[in-house]
């Protein structure tokens, strides 16, 4: 896949999936069918940016320009995430 | 002060142990509560309330058949209005387009029906029910229209492992999120009827090569959850996540439990829900604390790297296999017991005895 058509992918939680904050144990959770992920802080901040709509690289934007990072690098964090994600079959992209 | 332990991701609540089917390896105990004693609404409800605050994050509602329970849509709702993940473990055979709606419109986050086969005539033996294959079809198509995320439970035997590839044709077909591939786990019903359900070696062989290689053709798009039986497995499972660190199970009288088959086990005086708190008994509890982490391992799991991977595997497998609770899982073939394993899985090479029918009554003269 070429670099400009992996920034325009789309992720998106799949259907029977929950991604919310848990008062007891002051932590963000990710909730499926037979999965509970507890993500760290990054893939915390890139999964409060997925909604449906934004692209891999609206969404790399976003982080580059809040954590002064360098774009290829968070491209790759982010994309590498996301296959981890839809592995689990918690996301689709 | 004390530590606490760690709050539980999960909860299953065995509404009820009624059932339209009778699987002949039932995770059930073998003594069936009866329909009088079951939990009330309000009871089951307060459940969920002290879940929550608990730091429980899933809820399975479970039986038995959760749906031969006519509370379960308020059940679901109020778990939902806690912020619970609801998953439905049904056999599906009372899923109609009224009953799913209203389980939908109730907030309900996943539906698993289980499939006994990938064949009618295969299936509807194994649950000696007639006709339900043709209705858990039905069932999964008005979920998958519904829009709620389905998952396909499998569980396979000497009678069924064979047709895994179909199986796994089934869950594409309906566009399922998730598979389940779930080898029998010997307990209670399933122990009994163990000579009629495990597979040789070769067949388990090939079930695993078919999993694995529909796994690789289908990552991404769908997910198969695999479950080998411990009697071919080199290294034990880590059971339920360990004892009473992850998972809390609710019988339908409302006994508490570090698991499904831990009524099996001897010697405990499990606690209700109707006389003490779920946090009282998650955090304070003398069963829930007695194989809970490594403090109670003997050797070889005592010195062994994967004690906190495996936790010693699972304490009913090792009860009901060499008589002590304590000891070392047989499945791991460093404990002292593991010869246990490769002479039952002499009895897969046997012609398989007639089911044992999981039905109230049923396994009377065999336990006498």
């Amino acid at each position: 896949m070429t670099e400009t058509a992996q920034a325009d992918r789309v992720p998106a939680f799949r259907r029977g999936t929950k991604f919310r904050f848990d008062t007891v144990r002051a932590a963000w959770v990710v909730l499926g069918p037979e999965r509970a992920f507890l993500p760290d802080e990054q893939a915390v901040e890139v999964l409060k940016l997925v909604d449906g709509a934004r692209s891999l690289g609206a969404i790399a934007e976003d982080l580059c320009a809040r954590f002064n990072a360098p774009t290829d690098l968070v491209m790759a964090d982010v994309a590498a995430l996301l296959q981890d994600l839809a592995d689990k079959g918690v996301m689709t992209w | 002060m004390v530590n606490l332990p760690d709050p539980p991701m999960s909860l299953l609540l065995e509404l009820t142990h009624r059932c339209p089917l009778q699987c002949p390896y039932c995770s059930n105990p073998l003594k069936l509560e009866r329909a009088g004693a079951e939990l009330s609404t309000d009871e089951w409800v307060s459940v969920l309330d002290q879940a929550a605050a608990l730091g429980v994050l899933q809820v399975h509602f479970s039986g038995g058949e959760p749906m031969a329970r006519p509370d379960l849509p308020d059940l679901v709702r109020h778990a939902a209005s806690l912020g619970l993940y609801s998953n439905l473990i049904t056999s599906a055979v009372l899923l109609n387009p009224r009953t799913l709606a209203a389980l939908a419109d109730a907030g309900l986050d996943h539906v698993q029906i289980s499939f006994q086969d990938a064949d009618a005539e295969g299936a509807d033996r194994i649950g000696n029910y007639a006709g339900g294959h043709a209705k858990k079809l039905a069932a999964a198509e008005l979920v998958r229209d519904a829009g709620l995320a389905l998952t396909l439970n499998f569980v396979v035997h000497r009678h069924n492992i064979a047709r895994v590839p179909q199986m796994i044709a089934m869950g594409e077909a309906f566009g399922a999120g998730r598979i389940e591939i779930a080898n029998v786990q010997y307990y209670g019903w399933g122990l009994l009827n163990r000579a009629a359900l495990l597979p040789t070696r070769a067949e388990l062989d090939a079930c695993t090569a078919a999993v694995f290689a529909a796994r690789e053709r289908l990552r991404g798009t769908m997910v198969i959850d695999y479950v080998v039986p411990d009697y071919y497995a080199a290294e034990p499972k880590g059971c339920m996540g360990g004892w009473a660190r992850r998972f809390v199970n609710i019988s339908p009288a409302g006994r508490v439990l570090p698991c499904h088959a831990a009524e099996t086990l001897p010697a405990f005086a499990w606690p209700s829900i109707r006389e003490e708190t779920l946090a009282d008994i998650w955090n304070h509890s003398e069963p829930f604390a007695r194989y809970r982490g490594t403090h109670w391992m003997p050797e070889p799991c005592k010195s062994c790297d994967r004690r906190e991977i495996d936790w010693g595997g699972c304490r009913c497998q090792a009860f009901a296999l060499t008589g002590d609770a304590g000891r070392t899982d047989p499945a791991c073939e460093l404990a002292p017991d593991h010869a246990i394993m490769a002479e039952a899985a002499q009895e897969a090479e046997a012609p398989p005895p007639a089911f044992v029918y999981r039905r109230v009554g049923a396994n009377l003269g065999v336990m006498a």
